[in-house]
């Protein structure tokens, strides 16, 4: 029995560090594009440092958030009752994730085009060289020296990307104890990742396949979320007595991913009927 | 501060692109977490209610997008 919760609470730490580690992945493939196309026509050393100087930011808002929203014992104090940090917590997951899901299903069934690494590098490239054609030649000049242009590219696409990942890991982390660690190791673990591969290929990571990662994260946030707001309003899951909530997070997972693989070829059929019809 | 603009707008981004399902998940929670305690505090069937009206807002959602997405593609004809 106790080796049976045991497995559960793993379950849902490892599930919470998977979920956070594609989640990242996604926005890190997104930012990494554009800092590799902004440093492909702007030379590198201002565009890392401007990457650099984004986490060095984040980071700071993490060490200082992180920790103390860890540490306030909200429930403790009454101020703001742990049910209704559930509540919220996953009211936003729930919010975010099934908007990831309902994009992915879709793009899935071919009615949204698939987001493509290699033409976003393409087009970042050539608005880029573009503003640098417009550029006088003494700014040119400077350019070598120190490139405001490419660090404040840089630093605000690592910015916009980093926030997301941000809220990712703080919204995981905000739905029971425990769960902060290992969403911040997810994240972390995908910067590495994605940073890794980037220094090795100088190019957009175009194989990674980042529909499919974000089907397999609508489905997880979206169970999560449903757990977290059904915890939050204290509703009951058909689960047996003898064994933990937490096996409830597993069957809406399995219910979500099973709702979003049906509804592919039924958006399909439905544009193929709507087009017949017209 | 321009960024702090386009950070804001990405994370209002993060949780609203189509305002009809974002609004339509809303009231479903508001509804869930208000009536179905009051209705059946201890039922089985609560915690997978609320799952079926998320799941009927996602149907009906990619539907619409799907049939809407369509009839924009090739319009009606004459």
């Amino acid at each position: 029995m106790i080796i049976g919760l045991g497995h559960l609470e793993a379950t849902r730490l490892g599930t919470t560090l998977v979920a956070a580690f594609l989640a990242s992945l996604v926005e890190c493939v997104e930012a990494l594009t554009v800092v590799l196309a902004v440093g492909s026509v702007r030379g590198w050393r201002s565009v890392l440092a401007g990457a650099a100087a984004a986490l060095a930011l984040l980071a700071a808002m993490v060490g200082v958030l992180g920790p103390a929203l860890a540490r306030i014992p909200l429930h403790r104090l009454a101020l703001v009752p742990f049910h209704v940090v559930q509540l919220v917590a996953g009211g936003l997951i729930l919010l975010f994730g099934l908007r990831w899901l309902r994009k992915a299903i879709l793009r899935s069934a071919g009615l949204v085009p698939l987001h493509d690494e290699r033409a976003a590098f393409a087009k970042e490239q050539e608005i880029i060289a573009k503003k640098a054609a417009a550029m006088s030649e003494a700014n040119a000049s400077a350019i070598a020296r120190w490139d405001k242009f490419a660090f404040s590219a840089a630093f605000n696409v690592t910015m916009l990307e980093g926030a997301e990942v941000v809220f990712i890991v703080l919204a995981f982390g905000a739905g029971g104890a425990g769960l902060l660690l290992p969403a911040s190791l997810g994240a972390v673990a995908a910067l590495l990742v994605v940073a890794g591969l980037g220094l090795a290929l100088h190019r957009p990571l175009a194989r990674v396949p980042e529909n499919t990662l974000k089907f397999l994260v609508g489905v997880l946030l979206s169970a999560f979320g449903t757990f977290w707001v059904g915890e939050g309003a204290r509703l009951a899951w058909p689960v047996p007595a003898s064994a933990s909530r937490d096996l409830a997070i597993l069957c809406l997972i399995a219910a979500y991913l099973a709702l979003a693989v049906c509804l592919v070829p039924i958006c399909r059929l439905q544009a193929r009927v709507v087009a017949e019809e017209n | 501060m321009r960024w702090v603009k386009s950070i804001a707008r990405e994370v209002i981004g993060l949780f609203v692109d189509d305002g009809s399902f974002a609004a339509a998940i809303l009231v479903w929670l508001v509804l869930a977490v208000v009536v179905l305690p009051r209705v059946a505090p201890a039922a089985h069937w609560s915690g997978p209610a609320l799952f079926a009206g998320l799941a009927l807002i996602l149907i009906e959602s990619a539907l619409r997008f799907s049939r809407r997405r369509t009839k924009k593609r090739r319009p009606a004809r004459s």
